[in-house]
């Protein structure tokens, strides 16, 4: 005869699994979506806090430095890389191409490097997405 | 709105934001993490000294 704490236990356990298995996949889609969320939704507040602080202020000082905010393009192998880069920002990126920000400036050095920090703020957004998926899968604390 | 950061400035921001998000997701424990940010912050400070006066003796 089954022991109905045991069915219990597995029953639980496998709850847990799916619970796991579909975090895995949404902290990272909601961490790219919008900085630190993928962090926020699972309880990591002051990780998630700083990550997401780290993406917008490199996001807007670029922007703030007339930075350019690359738009889906088939030209220029480094114009489709800052492309994929700059996507990378998940919602920040709709937004300023809704708004029309980050024209860029090219009479300005200074806006080269605004450029540059759009698209890490992307990839750094991308490596804190992976990271909330290391935290879903419990391979990292 | 629009910033006037000079060249070490920027680098300053760039190095602090970079080095948070590398401590926080290349460590597991809050003291790693924030040594190992510590360690890329000085890393790329020390990288653009390096390479600033890399440039000035090229130049000079």
């Amino acid at each position: 005869m089954a022991n109905p704490q045991n069915s219990a236990t597995m029953s639980r356990s496998g709850k847990d699994a799916a619970q796991t298995n579909s975090m895995a996949i949404i902290a990272p889609v909601a961490g790219w979506f919008l900085p630190g969320l993928g962090h926020f939704i699972q309880r990591r507040w002051i990780r998630g806090f700083l990550l997401m602080a780290s993406v917008f202020v490199m996001f807007f000082v670029g922007l703030g430095m007339q930075g350019k905010v690359y738009s889906f393009n088939t030209g220029d192998l480094l114009d489709i890389l800052g492309f994929i880069g700059d996507l990378g920002s998940g919602l920040l990126y709709f937004a300023a191409r809704a708004m029309d920000w980050g024209i860029g400036n090219i009479h300005r050095a200074v806006a080269d490097y605004g450029t540059k920090y759009i698209v890490v703020a992307g990839l750094l957004n991308i490596i804190a997405a992976v990271d909330a998926h290391h935290i879903a899968i419990g391979k990292k604390p | 709105m629009t910033f006037e950061l000079s060249h070490f400035n920027a680098a300053l921001v760039f190095a602090l934001c970079a080095s948070t998000v590398f401590g926080i997701t290349q460590r597991n424990t809050a003291r790693d993490m924030f040594k190992y940010g510590a360690y890329c912050f000085a890393l790329f400070i020390g990288g653009v000294i390096v390479a600033a006066w890399v440039m000035w003796a090229i130049k000079h």
